[in-house]
């Protein structure tokens, strides 16, 4: 409780703009003084973004070849894929992110996914949040449980916070962990009741709600001070107006205020592309716009803070390598992730490219699984937060170092 | 719906003194504090007027008439549930009136995307990319009313009805037995599944509802049991699952989908490990993943006839693997047919382990999070005793000893479910649209029939006491004291300190309360209180 006070007093809610351009690559230096750790941002994109148009692998002359209408064209054609190593190309969408690629902060992680076939989103999602594919019944989320093993004793109540109606699966468990729409509306809405249930909670007998109501009038006030209404963001960043890009902001905002974040948790839907998703205009293109100016203002605005975080953006699986009889593709299973950071061994793609051809493909018809989605979750949190022993976050599977994909290096 | 305010009645109890040093001092329970304690446990928390109900029939004579609720005349409910139609549906009529609606509008609007680029809508019926092709609203709309209904249906229940008991049970079981209403079409399933799976067999034989629920087109469809099949059969590996047989859904809302090409059958293993660990056994039961795959091959062949049109339970031999199987210990021999799962559900119901999961389970939501283990045994015993009489063992629960402990008292935090509606009872507030409490509820972090993993909500105080959902609940609070829930009103303004009658309080919640500028604020504290987070 007391180390809680002394944050609030000593925490940067002062908002030090540190006025340099935003660069990772000065990762020595910076610190945020005693609140100093590493942070997880979680991105998930639900409903099974079509990976081949998010990071297009137009060298695999298979591609172009399956999907007559909705291929993304090679870097050389009118509007083609942005190149990043040849073989592999943005989605022309995805060009707010190309600076972080370039500046090699930005790594894609390609042919990634789940063990388990299930084409299902609802399984999918389920399996990639518990992180458990093919078991149901495991009740936490991995990102819950790698809180529960990296037991904090001083945590705040912003130590996880999803920006999310629902607590999403994935930080349910028995940790605390915070869901909330907006930051704003996190407070009693009546302040003279407020004080009086704060004198109810402190004199309690009841240990439980008593240690949770001082927490709540705690983060409640944190909040007021941290003042959301007069963010401003840093470094020229440009949120997009949509629900996705005022998520990131706040989380933005939470990280600035020092209330003692380590993971938080952004989400953002329809992908589900299956009647005419078009390649780089289109449905899916406008979705992937959001997408990337959202994730490029977050890293933007987060400036040299990016060196103590990951961004990482996953989506249930990938979508067939065929296109659909509606100019559309249906649901598939490996798929593309990104993982962005300070710390990342950026500007490359990582995992074995299994080709596209009918025999390389997964059941004859999707792209296959090279990289299991929980190699990349397990590096993150070996390498980057820094917890080594993974039995408890992943359990029912042995995470081996051999099988990272490499995004940081070797501590 | 009819509208009747109930004449509040003020209560003039004895507030009882925060004297919780330890407890084995706290002191045996007074007659008032018994009284809600039974009120809180059995149901929802007490009504104006409850306390003194019971008072003059007697907690004894209580608690048996809640055991026999067919004997309770319910008449208040049932008018109040009259507007909502969807409630006595059969899923196959859910699924003409509703579900197909939906699909044919996502057809035509395919056919009409197809149409405008020059493409023939030959494809598989796809649920449409959002926001391009977002289904029409009116159709959708349409489709989320059972669920919705359902939902509206619970919290009314849970209010009004005076078969407290059967209520507690039915939220008990259906979680016991948990589907997820946004898996697919399982919302259209769920209706049916309630109504006729969980709720007639409450407080009947374990075995029964364990059938009932194994042959349910919600189970078979949640945990892709109607897939299974022998893969070594002649409709196995290789072969193609007919058309409607395959588990597209989505949570962003599908259907069940025409097959994708190469869509195998094969053994599926979800239902047999979830009966073992969830429903019956226990993860700790003694059994192997051997016994999984043995009670998955039993069930092979269990599916669903015309899943579309609501079809409900088939059992297709072709699909069965009719091979000897050894389940626990126990040898079915081949050629058993459908009598295999049959066999399966007779062997876990009668099992041990099962009857000390299920004595436990309901000791903890009936008594304490870790309930005493002695009444945990006594539970099991008679479940044993009485192949699984749920009767019975509530009766062993609920006029144990241990039951009105002083420990016992209030050890209990309510669920997000339990304390919206505990709090509606406690204020009268007239509910003429019952729609944003189960919005509250689903604030609160509990969405009504929508929790995702087949394990059910969690029946303790960890799960539900954390900061998010405490600032919630204090929300929610001030919203229903000072009317701004639409259609729920407070038509008077009782005195606040009669809710926490039979309940300890400190004198922050005392002072604090009586200190309140309004009546409704006086509401407010007193409903978002810790003392009243508990039952």
């Amino acid at each position: 409780m007391v180390a809680r006070r002394i944050l609030l007093k000593n925490g940067a809610f002062a908002l030090v703009s540190l006025g340099l351009a935003p660069s990772f690559l000065r990762r020595t230096v910076w610190a945020a003084g005693p609140a100093r750790s590493k942070r997880l941002i979680a991105v998930f994109q639900r409903g099974a973004v079509d990976g081949l148009s998010f990071v297009v692998p137009f060298g695999d002359h298979e591609y172009a070849r399956a999907r007559p209408t909705i291929a993304v064209g090679a870097p050389a054609a009118k509007d083609g894929a942005i190149d990043l190593d040849g073989f592999f190309g943005f989605n022309p969408r995805l060009a707010p992110l190309k600076g972080f690629w370039d500046r090699r902060e930005l790594a894609v992680v390609h042919a990634c996914g789940s063990p388990d076939s299930t084409r299902s989103h609802f399984d999918a999602q389920d399996y990639m949040e518990s992180a458990t594919p093919g078991v149901k019944s495991t009740s936490d989320g991995w990102l819950n449980r790698y809180l529960q093993t990296r037991h904090v004793e001083e945590a705040t109540t912003f130590r996880a916070v999803a920006l999310t109606p629902q607590l999403p699966r994935t930080l349910q468990g028995t940790a605390p962990a915070l869901a909330m729409r907006n930051i704003a509306s996190f407070g009693i809405r009546a302040e003279s009741v407020g004080q009086s249930f704060e004198e109810q909670y402190q004199a309690a007998a009841d240990r439980v709600l008593n240690g949770t109501g001082r927490e709540a009038f705690e983060a409640m006030k944190m909040m007021k001070v941290a003042d959301p209404a007069r963010y401003q963001p840093e470094h020229g960043a440009l949120y997009p107006q949509s629900a996705f890009g005022q998520a990131l902001r706040q989380i933005a905002q939470l990280v600035k205020a020092d209330v003692g974040l380590e993971v938080a948790f952004a989400e953002v839907g329809g992908w589900d592309t299956h009647v005419n998703q078009g390649s780089t205009q289109g449905p899916l293109a406008t979705r992937l716009d959001d997408f990337s100016r959202a994730v490029a203002a977050l890293v933007t605005d987060l400036g040299d803070r990016m060196a103590d975080i990951v961004v990482l953006t996953m989506s249930e699986f990938g979508r067939a390598v065929g296109e659909n009889g509606n100019r559309g593709t249906d649901h598939g299973h490996g798929n593309a992730m990104l993982v962005i950071g300070g710390g990342v061994r950026g500007g490359r793609v990582y995992g074995r490219w299994p080709g596209l051809l009918r025999e390389q493909r997964y059941e004859g018809r999707d792209l296959a699984v090279t990289t299991d989605f929980r190699d990349v979750f397990g590096e993150i949190v070996d390498r980057h937060l820094g917890l080594s022993d993974l039995h408890a976050v992943f359990p029912g599977y042995s995470v081996q170092r051999a099988n990272y994909p490499g995004l940081f290096e070797r501590r | 719906m009819k509208m009747r305010l109930r004449p509040i009645i003020v209560l003039v109890g004895v507030l009882f003194a925060a004297s919780i040093a330890s407890p084995s001092a706290l002191p045996a329970p007074s007659p008032d504090e018994v009284i809600v304690h039974v009120l809180n446990r059995l149901g929802f928390g007490p009504r104006a007027g409850d306390i003194e109900r019971v008072r003059a029939l007697g907690v004894k004579a209580y608690i048996e008439q809640q055991l026999r609720p067919d004997r309770i005349p319910d008449n208040e409910v049932v008018e109040r549930l009259v507007g909502l139609r969807t409630l006595g549906m059969t899923s196959r009529d859910v699924a003409a009136q509703y579900e197909l609606p939906l699909l044919r509008a996502r057809r035509e609007q395919k056919q009409q995307a197809g149409a405008q680029t020059g493409t023939r809508g030959t494809g598989p019926a796809m649920p449409p990319a959002a926001p391009a092709a977002a289904p029409a609203p009116f159709e959708r709309q349409q489709a989320n009313l059972p669920l919705a209904e359902l939902s509206q249906q619970k919290i009314l229940r849970a209010i009004y009805s005076e078969r407290q008991l059967q209520e507690t049970l039915t939220d008990f079981w259906f979680n016991h037995f948990n589907v997820d209403a946004r898996k697919g079409p399982e919302r259209f399933l769920i209706t049916e599944y309630e109504r006729e799976a969980s709720r007639p067999h409450v407080l009947g034989r374990f075995r029964d509802l364990l059938e009932a629920t194994a042959k349910s087109q919600a189970m078979l469809f949640y945990l892709d049991n109607w897939l299974s099949a022998d893969p070594n059969g002649p409709h196995g590996n290789g072969s193609r699952l007919p058309a409607w047989s395959r588990p597209g859904r989505g949570a962003t809302g599908g259907v069940p989908r025409a097959p994708q090409q190469n869509q195998k059958k094969g053994l599926n293993e979800n239902y047999g490990r979830e009966l073992l660990e969830l429903h019956t056994l226990g993860v700790d039961g003694g059994y192997t993943q051997k016994d999984v795959t043995e009670v998955a091959r039993s069930f092979t062949g269990w599916t669903i006839t015309n899943p579309r049109l609501g079809g409900g339970f088939r059992f297709d031999p072709r699909l069965h693997d009719d091979g000897e199987k050894v389940v626990l210990g126990h040898r079915l021999k081949s050629g058993g047919g459908m009598r295999d799962g049959e066999q399966v559900l007779d062997i876990l119901a009668e099992h041990p382990s099962t009857a000390r999961f299920i004595a436990t389970k309901l000791a903890r939501r009936f008594v304490a999070d870790t309930p005493p283990q002695p009444l945990v045994d006594r539970a099991a015993k008679t479940f044993r005793a009485t192949n699984g009489d749920l009767r019975a063992v509530l009766t062993v629960l609920l006029t144990s000893p241990e039951f009105l402990a002083p420990d016992t008292l209030h050890a209990k935090v309510k669920t997000p479910f339990e304390f919206v509606v505990s709090a509606v009872r406690a204020t009268g507030a007239v509910v003429e649209d019952a729609r944003p409490l189960v919005r509250a509820v689903q604030e609160l972090g509990m969405p009504l029939y929508q929790c995702q993993p087949p394990t059910g909500y969690k029946d303790t105080a960890d799960a539900w006491v954390n900061t998010g959902a405490l600032v919630n609940r204090m929300n929610i609070a001030l919203a229903l004291a000072s009317d701004n829930l639409a259609g729920v009103t407070l038509e008077a303004h009782p005195q606040a300190e009669s809710f926490l009658i039979g309940t300890p309080i400190s004198d922050a919640t005392r002072t604090t309360i009586a200190r309140a500028s309004t009546p409704q604020q006086a509401i407010a504290l007193t409903i978002g209180s810790p003392e009243f987070q508990r039952r």
